[in-house]
């Protein structure tokens, strides 16, 4: 039980792809009709070569390297552990779930690599930079996105404009600029705005983008959290259950939306989820956690058959399960677990 | 990922949602075009001093405070103590700097106003709600006390009373009433035309942001300290100026004491009513706000007759005022504005109809 597996990445393959996607990138022919994003901020990741290094990552499946690790990550909250000396690395391009019983840690990892919480020990490596706290400010700019356990929507704005503001990360015009309205400001807007209708789109939102999202049924606000998250096109989607309290119809749908993101913006996704029957079919890799420690990494198949993971879905571990504050409010969905 | 750029025409999609028969800036043009030709013609110096001059200052505070409280969601009581800083910022600026334009003075007099909201915003990064407003507090009575402690911002008069340069603007002398409309009207326009243009942008979309939700803001990458102090700078700016046609437009003559928190309330009590997050209602708000009162005591002397002195008015204002807050907040949170939405959506169904 107490047993932490972890994955210990191939430098070297790391090396390799990094240097294939900056040939990618050289090569990478301009979008031609569409609005040309800004030049700096074109440079930091240019999509197609995000797409090359994931396309790389699919051809070898195994050796992809790791743009995301927690190293001996531990956190408690009043003495109360949630995650202690937790390792992790999450593949390029792969579609990582984290699951586990009531109050494993699952939402404190997501809100730890997203910097809601600061690790007490360890640290955590985004693209090779070392975080001790990631700063939530900047965390949009190093190519993470996230989605909340809770919508996180802005009910006053429509569903256009909360995609659009998903761009709000690479916004780099003045206030000033943006009220004169030409120039780089317009640029910046119109595409925006063109990459928010793109991803629109793709979700099946069209119909309702001047609708306040506010009056829209928890499933579709679900998706335009999503496409929120999309819109920034990260490397990293980190996604906070994103299929909690829906029906089963809306938990395929929402599957296939995330597996579909992932295979057409190359990004790798780390989500949470209770449904086992939807992870097992979803996900390249599962993580299991129990009493904030990872007691499983593998593919879906060999998680499965994991004596600890049986012992800690069924077993007697439920009756001592600590009440993890951020997992407190989700108990109908958990129940569904197995 | 080539496929973000391809078959994507910028603006293809057509912006469906005021456009209902009428094109959007048809309402806003016809406005304009009434106030300023047929207002002058029609209205008398009554309606100018008493109704129309205090209702555009009015307006445009709303304006500036809607974009503070309505948009960016962070509560503030202390406009009345930002239109002071602009009145008495305008009226030193004029006094002391030789041969400065008046649009001189009333842009430096917005810009103080400006740094001064700057300053009294910075609460706003660790407060919310109504710690904030409480610390909002802070600046009507800093600012009170400042120019009636002082003597050197009202050029030593007596008891901080100013009185109003004469306005001059691009050579002309802005005089009487229908100048001092058409003067005010002018600046109105302006700065509502170009808060319209902010709320719209990616600017106005980052105050609703934090707004809405300040984690989720801060996740996708809405500079959030940032924006709130914008959102304080901005606004203050824009009452600051409303300050100035209170004072030179308006009032003509002013003291500290004019802008006391119960101006501040008014404010506040104008954006509620006219619709937060809308610039319109600010409009809507205002002229309920100045026409109430005075069809109060038009109806009351009417009614009662002698029975209805000032004191039974000043009353009966706040009584029913009060009411009438209440009962909008509990029928129409969304406001003025939200009503004659629905109001013009039922006329234009209606004309489909015929």
């Amino acid at each position: 039980m107490t047993q932490v597996l972890t994955l210990v990445l191939d430098g070297v393959t790391k090396g390799v792809t990094r240097e294939a996607s900056a040939v990618a990138f050289e090569k990478a022919p301009r979008a031609s009709p569409g609005p040309a994003p800004d030049a700096d901020a074109d440079a930091q990741v240019h999509p197609a070569a995000r797409l090359a290094a994931k396309l790389q990552a699919s051809v070898d499946p195994g050796a992809g390297d790791a743009v995301l690790e927690l190293v001996g990550v531990s956190l408690s909250f009043g003495g109360v552990s949630a995650l202690s000396e937790v390792d992790l690395s999450v593949r390029r391009g792969e579609i990582l779930a984290i699951i586990g019983p009531n109050g494993a840690g699952k939402s404190s990892i997501v809100n730890v690599i997203s910097g809601v919480y600061r690790a007490d020990r360890g640290h955590i490596l985004l693209k090779g930079q070392r975080y001790g706290q990631v700063p939530t400010q900047r965390l949009a700019g190093l190519g993470v996105a996230r989605t909340f356990q809770n919508l996180a929507l802005f009910p006053g704005l429509s569903v256009l404009d909360n995609v659009v503001a998903g761009r709000a990360h690479r916004v780099r015009s003045s206030f000033i600029e943006q009220i004169a309205g030409f120039g780089r400001a317009r640029r910046e807007r119109l595409d925006a705005r063109a990459r928010a209708i793109y991803v629109i789109d793709f979700f099946q939102l069209s119909s309702l983008v001047d609708r306040p999202v506010g009056t829209l049924p928890y499933g579709l606000q679900k998706r335009v959290e999503l496409a929120r998250a999309l819109v920034a096109e990260p490397d990293i989607l980190l996604l906070d259950e994103p299929m909690a309290g829906m029906t089963a119809t809306e938990k395929n749908e929402m599957a296939g939306f995330v597996r579909a993101a992932r295979d057409r913006f190359g990004t790798t996704v780390v989500l949470i989820e209770h449904d086992i029957g939807v992870v097992m079919s979803l996900s390249d890799r599962v993580a299991v956690f129990d009493h904030g420690q990872n007691i499983a990494l593998g593919t879906p198949a060999e998680v499965q058959r994991d004596p600890r993971v049986i012992n800690a879905y069924l077993g007697i571990a439920d009756a001592d399960a600590d009440t993890d504050s951020d997992d407190a409010d989700d108990d109908v969905a958990r129940g569904e677990a197995l | 990922m080539t496929a973000f750029a391809t078959d994507l025409i910028p603006g293809s999609r057509p912006e469906t949602r005021l456009s209902r028969g009428l094109p959007g800036w048809a309402l806003p043009v016809t406005t304009l075009a009434v106030a300023y030709l047929a207002v002058p013609l029609l209205a008398t110096n009554y309606l100018f001093e008493a109704i129309l001059l205090p209702f555009l200052a009015l307006s445009l505070a709303g304006v500036g405070l809607n974009i503070l409280t309505g948009y960016a969601g962070q509560v503030s009581l202390g406009s009345a103590a930002f239109m002071a800083v602009g009145a008495y910022a305008a009226y030193n600026f004029n006094l002391r700097v030789e041969g400065l334009p008046l649009i001189g003075s009333i842009v430096l007099a917005g810009l103080s106003a400006a740094a001064i909201g700057l300053a009294f915003g910075l609460p706003s990064l660790r407060l919310k709600g109504f710690y904030l407003a409480v610390s909002t507090l802070a600046a009507q009575f800093f600012v009170q006390w400042a120019l009636t402690k002082f003597s050197w911002f009202s050029n030593d008069s007596a008891s901080g009373v100013i009185d109003a340069p004469p306005l001059h603007v691009a050579g002309l002398t802005v005089e009487g009433p229908v100048g001092r409309y058409l003067f005010a009207l002018t600046v109105v326009t302006v700065l509502t035309f170009l808060s319209y243009r902010l709320v719209i942008s990616q600017t106005g979309r980052n105050f609703i942001a934090v707004r809405d939700n300040e984690t989720a803001a801060r996740i996708i990458g809405v500079p959030v300290l940032k924006t709130k102090l914008l959102a304080f700078a901005v606004s203050s700016f824009i009452i600051g100026v409303a300050g100035v046609l209170w004072a030179f437009a308006y009032l003509r003559t002013v003291e500290p004491a004019g802008f006391n928190l119960d101006r501040s309330f008014q404010i506040l009590f104008i954006v509620i009513i006219g619709g937060l997050a809308t610039i319109r209602g600010a409009f809507f708000g205002a002229a309920l706000i100045v026409a109430f009162p005075l069809v109060l005591s038009r109806f009351g002397s009417f009614v009662l007759g002698d029975v209805f002195d000032s004191g039974v008015l000043d009353m009966s204002q706040r009584i029913v005022l009060g009411a009438l807050i209440i009962l909008f907040l509990v029928l129409e949170p969304d406001g003025l504005a939200a009503l004659a939405d629905r109001l013009r959506r039922r006329i234009g169904t209606a004309l489909r109809r015929r």
